[in-house]
């Protein structure tokens, strides 16, 4: 679709799952050199890898659309905690390694569905991005699903903390499918699907596997968290300060 | 990455299965050796020459998975996404060579897990380079340039090795170390093009390096309890002095063109020898950083053994899953 004049709605939109690759990208990567096995080190690293070229490619679309000559590292490293538009889930810190895949699991079956209906965007820019990233979400997807399976119906041990990460994760999932003008807009530009709309899907793709890991799957409660609208944990603050470090040490430095 | 600490022996003998010696074998071992043949893993060979390889292929592989710890310092920091994903494809390169190298250790008749205890319990040497903090941006950078560059002229040689599944495993890990030293100098090219303190963090970085990494190609020849008979064996086909040579030659020149100065007051060309001569090398801080004392030693293997022991719970669930599944698989046949 070709910007006439910038739409705040698709700006927003394009950045908030753009700041979900980025956030999640950088969460992943604080495991390189310390996980279980080696195997996991080169995994984990891969898809980090392939979170911050997804966050590459839609933090530039987002500039352009924009309009304001803002690049990826310019969006990346340069805006206060407030601008950034990830899901809540995804600045989470890592905690153990079945928390890590827990997570991976949740959020990857969530792009996968997502990058599934982005093919079909009104949006070829941000079409072409989803053909290349779908495949990368659901290497994701079935990576920790298998973990999750194997942490989940292993030891008593591993069974405990993977129903732990579940119950301390589960939460934040509702944040996956809430929804707020600029989704309305989004949806009725056909530049993406109203959220409830993967709800359904969702359930169907993360339960059973969830179920052959012997884990049960919370209820929901009242819980709410609305990092996709500017409002984080405590934990983006720390993970900001450590990423930004750089570039807000010495402004305008080229690297 | 690195094989520095090829030279360096252990505290204990490395176990495996015994060989009886054979004087048959060991004439048809040698020619072979000496047409310049390859070994491979079902041949025969003597029992000293299979202790040297596993000392030396596994001294590699823990340089590689501690190497990835100093580099990794830096990866949540990175200054922009595009360095970042540079150096995450990096760090995760090593641990592929990590992986190609134990499983080129195994083929000797040893496994991963116990050539990691070795590690972990401070029995087996790693090269000490690693040892040395990552203070800046700019280490990122002067790592790829000087100490993947000095690993290079190290393992070049080692694609020629006698031992195949070595040897082999040494042919991809050149090609990526010669990219991860393009991309070394790459960055530090663009610091040396930014603001004063850009540069200085530099000229920082290769203050503290530049000694480090051309110890890194081990002790003088003439004082290296190793080499005679790893040459005699085709495991070395160069000397010590001879690479460091070679590599101090050709960094000076890149030195140059970056625009840092070498922390060398006697390192110059001389036309005679048509080399650069260059200053004392400090072996006391390099013996001293081999035996424990270096300023990274405690905290680079504290923080391998925490990642083993941190996820001995993961492990322990996939083998137990493993037996489940087969249980299960088997009840249903």
């Amino acid at each position: 679709m070709t910007q006439q004049t910038p739409n705040p709605a698709h700006i927003e939109y394009v950045t908030r799952i753009g700041d979900n690759a980025l956030i999640l990208g950088q969460r992943m990567s604080e495991w390189c050199g310390h996980a279980p096995v080696l195997e996991e080190d080169m995994a984990l690293a891969n898809m980090s890898l392939d979170l911050i070229g997804q966050a590459r490619m839609l933090l530039t679309h987002a500039g352009k659309l924009e309009g304001k000559g803002r690049d990826e590292d310019q969006l990346a490293f340069l805006r206060i905690e407030m601008h950034y538009r990830n899901l809540t889930l995804c600045e989470l810190p890592n905690a153990d390694f079945g928390r890590t895949m827990v997570r991976n699991f949740l959020f990857a079956s969530f792009q996968v569905l997502l990058w599934e209906r982005l093919l079909a965007s009104s949006d070829t820019e941000l079409a072409a991005i989803a053909a290349k990233s779908l495949k990368e979400a659901r290497y994701h997807a079935q990576h920790a699903g298998d973990w999750v399976v194997r942490l989940g119906d292993g030891t008593a041990e591993s069974h405990e903390r993977t129903q732990a990460a579940l119950d301390y994760l589960w939460p934040y999932t509702a944040e996956f499918f809430a929804a707020n003008p600029t989704d309305e807009a989004i949806a009725a530009a056909a530049i993406g699907p109203a959220w409830s709309e993967l709800e359904a899907a969702w359930e169907a793709a993360v339960v059973p596997v969830l179920n052959e890991a012997t884990l049960t799957v919370p209820a929901r409660t009242p819980f709410k968290s609305y990092g996709k609208f500017g409002r984080h944990s405590e934990h983006l603050g720390h993970l900001l300060s450590e990423m930004q470090y750089l570039q807000r040490t010495y402004p305008g430095a080229q690297w | 990455m690195y094989t520095q600490a090829l030279d360096i022996p252990q505290q204990s003998a490395d176990k495996g299965p015994r060989v009886v010696e054979n004087p048959e074998y060991q004439a048809e071992f040698d020619a072979r050796i000496d047409a310049g043949g390859y070994i491979e893993a079902k041949d025969w060979m003597p029992e000293a020459y299979r202790k040297t390889l596993i000392r030396q292929i596994s001294q590699h592989a823990h340089s590689e998975i501690v190497g990835m710890l100093p580099e990794g310092n830096w990866i949540t920091r990175a200054p922009t996404l595009k360095r970042k994903a540079i150096l995450l494809a990096k760090v995760q390169d090593e641990g592929g060579h990590g992986l190609y190298l134990y499983a080129a250790a195994e083929t000797l008749g040893v496994s991963r897990d116990e050539l990691l205890e070795a590690l972990h319990s401070g029995r087996a040497k790693y090269s000490s380079i690693f040892n040395y903090p990552t203070l800046t941006w700019a280490d990122i950078g002067v790592i790829g340039w000087l100490v993947d560059g000095a690993a290079i002229m190290n393992q070049i040689p080692l694609c020629k090795c006698s031992y195949g599944p070595y040897a082999r495993a040494m042919v991809r890990i050149c090609k990526e170390e010669s990219f991860h030293q393009r991309q070394g100098y790459d960055l530090l090219l663009a610091m040396m093009k930014g603001t004063e303190e850009q540069r200085e963090m530099v000229q920082d970085a290769v203050n503290r390096w530049w000694w480090p990494s051309i110890m890194m190609f081990g002790p003088h020849d003439k004082d290296s309890v190793h080499s005679g008979q790893s040459a005699r064996w085709g495991i070395k086909r160069i000397s010590n002095d001879d690479l460091r040579q070679k590599f101090v030659d050709a960094t000076v020149e890149q030195a140059k063109v970056l625009g840092v100065t070498m922390p060398d007051p006697e390192l110059k060309w001389n036309a005679e020898r048509g080399h650069h001569d260059f200053g004392a090398i400090d072996w006391d801080e390099f013996w001293n950083v081999v035996n424990g004392h270096g300023q990274g030693n405690v905290d680079r293997l504290a923080a391998r053994v925490k990642a083993w022991e941190d996820g001995a719970w993961v492990r322990e669930a996939a083998l137990e899953h493993e037996r489940k599944r087969a249980a299960r698989e088997h009840q249903a046949a």
